[in-house]
């Protein structure tokens, strides 16, 4: 028997999570810091040759890398923490700020993306199970495989091209705005990106969906139930799918958490001012404060999804404990 | 009667069929493209043939610099393969040495393992891929490093999980009784029995590592230009597809194909090497 009070599972997971934080900070600080060379020669590039040697060492000081590698990862950390990520060399507006306007826009996008991928993904499982080895069994499983093996960026260059310049339809292509402001025009923006990330989603939901639904059609409760004379269509829903339900959300976690990888590509492609474009825009500029935290901040996000998941599929199934 | 070996059920799965010819063909283009006997030399400029639609001479068309798209998708593929093989042969490697060493000592080795695979799993492939190349730069072995420490935390958990149930059977144990060395119980009677899943995790992979290495030289980093590459390609297109449909479509139709066919593989290789899933 092994009955622990929730408290106590609760506090191991915060406990294995603030582990992996520090683990992911420290591999953030070694990736992004350690490895690039130093912020001057980023920001000034073959230039720094002509600096005298005082000035690097006010530059040194002025980017906080005279200190020692402990030194700069405890005052970034430091910072950090404190919700001061730092500032954009190039104009000076604070990281703290551009991450305010662009993570509701990624967050957006995410939800919007998973929402569609779990519908489609569903829905198409359920069509594909409903008849195993049929023609339209294999069309789902076709399109599972397609919609995992064409990459986003080709699926939302394709659109672009497509609504441009054969339906001159592209909202996109207007400023973004946030749903505050205008929400049919951001519904609008947001529906081809949520569309191509959607799509990514529901290949694997889709499949897990499927092979979770044919492997509960065969417990006998399925069989009494349909024995007592229950519905096809409530059996399908409310005994077939719930139970299905755990591999299903749990994929659908993971995936999410892909999907704020997804952003990135798609928000360039479809000009959207997420979290994805800033870290890119970044790496252009070499704004390595910018890189770092954001990159930071994302992996947070992905770390508090699982966290989520893990709750969800608690509820949902009772026997986890 | 002689036994089955797993390549007679391999052969029986439809998917697995299709998807090797499919793989076989892509590493066909691939070494042709590595022996340089691409129709046209990827990188030659002929301004007069720019943005040719398909016709018997390009048979791909040519792109905005006259150059031929059979040609530069044929190179793309051959560094896209590259990419994929030595970045799955690194995380693969490295991955199962990781899980078995870790699975099968325990305690504090182990809970490091754990731990490092937490860490890189907490970060979405492309953005963590991205980040590292863009410390590492843009050589093909610079992108390769990146995505093989991506692929790896997968490899460590697809070796642990089983070890960590075989490592207590009774054959184990006998063979340790009878004092064979670490190594020896580790490599030769541990391996063996956890081996089905992590091939068919490498065909899985190096798919995930094609589309990675793709959407990286879609965003500008890995290679770069003139030298051909599929994720590129596609990016050039961005601004081209409109009036030249070709110069999007091929290298996009030479990514799929290479993803569709390594996944078919895969299941090909879950429905031979999985004894309760095969149909006698």
């Amino acid at each position: 028997m092994n009955k622990r009070l929730p408290s106590t599972v609760f506090f191991t997971r915060l406990a294995s999570v603030l582990t992996t934080l520090f683990g992911i900070s420290i591999f953030v600080f070694i990736v992004l810091r350690v490895i690039p060379g130093d912020s001057i020669t980023g920001s000034l590039g073959i230039e720094t040759g002509a600096l005298s040697p005082e000035q690097i060492e006010a530059l040194r000081v002025y980017y906080g890398i005279d200190k020692s590698l402990f030194g700069q990862y405890f005052s970034w950390m430091g910072s950090f923490l404190t919700g001061d990520f730092g500032y954009a060399y190039s104009n000076g507006v604070s990281v703290l700020e551009l991450t305010k306007s662009a993570l509701p826009v990624t967050i957006q996008l995410a939800l919007f993306g998973t929402i569609f991928g779990v519908i489609l993904g569903i829905s198409v499982g359920m069509f594909s199970a409903s008849k195993p080895g049929s023609i339209r069994d294999f069309a789902g499983q076709f399109f599972g495989l397609l919609a995992l093996a064409v990459p986003g960026f080709v699926l939302a260059t394709t659109i672009v091209t497509v609504m441009a310049n054969v339906f001159g339809y592209f909202p996109n292509g207007f400023e973004y705005m946030s749903p505050w402001e205008d929400p049919w025009m951001n519904f609008q923006q947001m529906m081809f990106p949520s569309l191509v990330l959607g799509i990514a989603v529901a290949a694997p939901v889709m499949r897990t969906t499927r092979s979770a639904l044919l492997e509960t059609v065969d417990k006998d409760f399925i069989r009494t139930a349909h024995g007592k004379g229950v519905k096809h269509q409530v059996v399908q829903f409310k005994h077939v799918l719930r139970n299905s339900l755990i591999p299903i959300v749990t994929m659908t976690g993971i995936q999410f958490g892909y999907l704020l990888g997804g952003a990135v590509i798609t928000e360039k492609i479809f000009a959207m001012p997420g979290m994805g474009r800033q870290i890119l825009d970044a790496i252009n500029k070499r704004e390595y404060a910018t890189v770092q935290s954001s990159i930071m901040i994302f992996a947070i996000m992905f770390v508090l999804i699982n966290l989520i998941t893990d709750i969800i599929y608690r509820r949902i199934d009772p026997r986890i404990k | 009667m002689k036994e089955k070996t797993w390549f007679s059920y391999y052969l029986k799965s439809i998917s697995g069929v299709i998807g090797g010819i499919l793989i076989l063909i892509m590493f066909a283009i691939s070494i042709l493209s590595a022996l340089g006997l691409t129709p046209h030399d990827p990188l030659i400029q002929d301004p007069v043939n720019a943005l040719q639609g398909p016709s018997a001479q390009y048979w791909f068309g040519t792109d905005q610099f006259g150059r031929d798209i059979l040609s530069r998708c044929m190179d793309g593929m051959r560094r896209s393969m590259l990419v994929s093989v030595v970045a799955v042969s690194i995380a693969s490697l490295v991955g199962v040495l990781l899980g078995i060493v870790g699975g099968y000592f325990g305690k504090f080795l182990d809970g490091f393992v754990v731990r490092f695979s937490d860490v890189i799993f907490a970060f979405p492939a492309i953005l963590l891929a991205l980040a590292i190349v863009n410390s590492l730069g843009n050589s093909w072995i610079d992108t390769s490093l990146a995505i093989a420490v991506v692929y790896t935390p997968i490899f460590i958990r697809v070796a642990r999980g089983p070890v960590l149930t075989v490592k207590e059977m009774d054959y184990v144990k006998a063979v340790r009784i009878l004092g064979f060395s670490t190594p020896k119980v580790l490599f030769s009677h541990i391996l063996p029995n956890v081996l089905p899943p992590i091939v068919i995790q490498v065909a899985l992979s190096m798919s995930w590592a094609i589309l990675t290495e793709s959407g990286l030289s879609f965003l500008g980093l890995g290679t770069q230009p003139p030298d051909a590459s599929l994720g590129l390609m596609v990016s050039e297109a961005q601004s081209l597809a409109a009036f030249a449909w070709w110069t999007l479509a091929f290298p996009s139709l030479f990514i799929t194909i290479a993803v569709v066919g390594l996944n078919l593989v895969g299941d090909g290789l879950r429905d031979s090497l999985d004894p309760s899933r095969r149909s006698s």
